[in-house]
């Protein structure tokens, strides 16, 4: 058991952990300060399979930016009292009865469908990632700015039309009348 | 070895801890925070299906790339409106939103 495989099993339990925590936390608050770790693990898995960049995008857009975003809506809106919910027994029973069924048969698929082995290109072990499984911060300024085959450019050109349009949207939105 | 198997049992749990939560909330935040799990499921499995299935490849990296950017926008948005409604209201628990029905 090398170090990866150590590490695995503890982002795997600090995420399962931490997404139970955020949905089952009393207050809204805690349940936002939970989804902070979670989010963390997944930043955690990215950087384990190699993509540095994807994964310091996690920190700073998700970790740096969404959770603080929340936090501050949640402390605006009196929302950190809030109750897990005025439900009944039987709601909340039906409802975990139904997310088990799904995950059930989620990983009932997941584990018979053997996605391995009828791939045309060769699995790689994920320690020591090639020089071409690992995408460097070339490689992606250089898709995210050609026009050919593989360019990203009018997806790269919308998102930034779209992140325009949502800041004068957010502005519009929540001014003072 | 670490295998694809387990990445996506991992991102399997996550989505449907972001199912439950979306389903037993009442405060409308708390309903957006359990989006954000499940958004956060699809992304890590985006990302694992191009690093085991493809290594060479790097669509599935870009796809996670810009769904990180749409998902900011959207929670943006989503406070906003939660801030003007709590501004309307006084409350923003999904029982009490019964001026958004038509």
């Amino acid at each position: 058991m090398d170090s990866y495989n150590i590490m695995f099993v503890i982002l795997a339990v600090l995420i399962v952990c931490a997404s139970f925590a955020t949905v089952l936390a009393k207050s809204v608050l805690r349940a936002a300060a939970y989804l902070f770790f979670a989010l963390l693990g997944v930043a955690g898995m990215y950087f384990l399979m190699g993509y540095t960049f994807l994964g310091s995008v996690q920190v700073m857009v998700y970790c740096g930016g969404i959770v603080v975003l929340y936090v501050f809506a949640i402390l605006l809106t009196r929302g950190a009292k809030d109750k897990l919910s005025e439900n009944t027994k039987q709601k909340i029973f039906a409802s975990a009865l139904l997310s088990l069924t799904g995950l059930g048969a989620f990983v009932y698929a997941i584990l018979k469908a053997n996605l391995l082995h009828e791939n045309l290109f060769r699995p790689e072990p994920l320690y020591a990632p090639s020089e071409e499984a690992t995408i460097s911060i070339n490689t992606i300024g250089r898709h995210m700015l050609s026009t050919d085959v593989n360019g990203y450019l009018l997806p790269f050109e919308a998102v930034s039309v779209l992140l325009l349009a949502c800041i004068v949207a957010a502005l519009v939105i929540a001014r003072k009348r | 070895m670490i295998e694809l198997n387990y990445i996506l049992i991992v991102s399997a749990v996550m989505m449907f801890a972001g199912i439950f939560g979306f389903l037993t909330r009442r405060s409308t935040l708390a309903i957006l925070l359990s989006i954000e799990l499940m958004l956060n499921a699809t992304d890590l499995n985006f990302a694992a299906f191009n690093r085991f299935l493809f290594p060479g490849g790097h669509v599935g990296y870009f796809f996670a790339l810009f769904s990180i950017a749409i998902t900011a926008a959207e929670s943006a948005i989503a406070i906003a409106i939660m801030i003007n409604v709590y501004r309307q209201l006084k409350d923003i628990s999904v029982g009490k939103l019964e001026k958004m029905k038509w």
